[in-house]
Formats: C-alpha cells, sequence, structure tokens
C-alpha cells in the first residue's frame, strides 16, 4: 500500500491527539488496546494479515463457526455476511476475503456479554475466499467459504 | 453534522439485538475519478464502538472493503428495556459521529 505524505501527517497527527486524550485520563486503557491496527488492514494477503492482526497465522478450522454469505454475489459492492460462532469464550470475529487488494475486511471484539454473532455487508473486488477467524480462549479458529461474483452479469 | 447512525435494538428473551445503519461513503482509496483519471482519496470508517452502561459490549475496527453505507448488526446479553445504548465511530480523517438510542 503506498502510504502518501499526507496521510502519514495526518495518521501521525491522530496518534498524537489519542495520546494527549490517554495522559488525560479521558480514555480508559482498554479503548488504547483497540487502536486501529494499520498493518493488519495494510497486509496483502490472508497469511500476513491474520499474523499482523494476531501475532501468528496458524488457525484451526472449525465446524462451530457458521458463515451466511450468498454462494453467488450478482454485486460485488454489497455482499451480506453473517458469522455466528458457537465457539464458548469468542473475543472477536475477523472477516478476510482473500482476493481483495487487502485482505482483511474487519475485525469485530467483542465485550463482555457480546455474543458470537455479527452480521454486515462487505466489498469484494472479484470472486474470492471468504475466511473468517475467531479468537476465543487465546486459540484462533477459521472457517471458509468461497463467494462467486458476477459484476455486471446476468445473475448466473 | 446531521446524524449519521441509525440505530434499534430490540430486547428478545434475555438477548438485546442490536441493529445499525450508518451513512457514510467509505471510499477505497483505489476508485478512480473517470474526468480526471484521478483516485478519490480513501475516506473510510476504522472504528466502531457500541457500548451499554459505560461497557464496551463491542468495538469494531473498518478497513476499506466495508460496503457504502454500512450496515451491521450483533447480539449481546445482559440488557433490559429502556436502557441507553451508545454507539459512535470514527473514520479515518478523524471524523466521528454518536448517537444514543433506547434499547426496546
Amino acid at each position: 500500500m503506498n502510504t502518501n505524505r499526507r496521510s502519514f501527517i495526518k495518521s501521525s497527527a491522530a496518534v498524537g491527539a489519542f495520546g494527549v486524550a490517554v495522559s488525560a485520563g479521558l480514555i480508559t486503557p482498554r479503548a488504547v488496546m483497540a487502536a486501529w491496527p494499520k498493518a493488519a488492514f495494510a497486509a496483502t494477503d490472508v497469511d500476513s494479515a491474520v499474523k499482523s492482526a494476531f501475532g501468528e497465522s496458524a488457525t484451526t478450522t472449525s465446524a462451530d463457526i457458521k458463515l451466511k454469505a450468498p454462494e453467488i454475489a450478482e454485486n460485488g459492492a454489497v455482499v451480506p455476511i453473517t458469522v455466528t460462532s458457537n465457539i464458548a469464550g469468542t473475543e472477536s470475529i475477523s472477516m478476510l476475503i482473500s482476493n481483495n487488494p487487502t485482505p482483511l475486511t474487519a475485525t469485530f471484539n467483542l465485550g463482555k456479554g457480546a455474543e458470537g454473532f455479527v452480521s454486515t455487508r462487505v466489498k469484494m473486488s472479484k470472486t474470492s475466499d471468504l475466511v473468517v477467524v475467531v479468537k476465543a480462549n487465546g486459540k484462533l479458529y477459521s472457517a471458509k467459504k468461497e463467494v462467486k461474483v458476477t459484476i455486471g452479469g446476468c445473475g448466473g | 453534522m446531521a446524524k449519521s447512525i441509525k440505530v434499534r435494538a430490540k430486547v428478545k428473551g434475555g438477548t438485546t439485538v442490536v441493529k445499525a445503519l450508518i451513512s457514510h461513503a467509505m471510499e477505497t482509496g483505489l476508485r478512480k475519478n473517470k474526468k480526471t483519471g484521478k483516485k478519490f482519496p480513501a475516506h473510510f470508517i476504522q472504528e466502531v464502538t457500541c457500548s451499554h452502561n459505560g461497557n464496551d459490549v463491542m468495538t469494531a475496527d473498518w478497513g476499506t472493503a466495508i460496503s457504502k453505507n454500512p450496515y451491521l448488526s450483533f447480539k449481546f446479553s445482559g440488557a433490559k428495556s429502556g436502557d441507553t445504548l451508545k454507539m459512535s465511530w470514527v473514520d479515518n480523517k478523524g471524523e466521528s459521529d454518536s448517537v444514543e438510542a433506547k434499547i426496546k
């Protein structure tokens, strides 16, 4: 990814403001932990994105993660995805799209009381595997599903 | 700024289902302006936070691949009808918005 000078200045300024807010006690330490993982979102393949986000890239395939996504998405700009994790102690759910320029799409950090369920809509540049990584009890679990994208097609 | 977040939360059998729509361009930085050939600068939501009684039930880190005008839904337990739910977002330009909604 190209980081041009302007956005670099902006991001460093944002970090500065963040630091001030922390020292002023406006933000709790938990919020600081949740600072946006820039390197993970800039990674160009699934493995390095997972490694950058979680510190390791090894995941265990789990049948307890249910993925709901269309087999064929007619419009790649809006692909609805629903993830249900039945793994006890699910801490976060991440979505990655392997053929996108930057695969990491979103990480949902689930707090106290939250259930292993998220639903959103994503953009897909072309037919791709959707990879979901669930962090539970310090371990990484994953599930995969292929979504075919037909842009401007007749809808298969 | 006009309110950009629409949020609905409803308790059913002890579980609160939260559904939200945020109006935002979610520009990836890869799309080209056909007239000038220049790329539209990236402009996307990076963080979404949702809290209930001061407890962050969900914080999301988003990349550029979330669709325009994002939709988001999740579930949590421990809330009751009439409680207040707070949701906010921050984008890569430092813009932000927040909204409070009553849980039904």
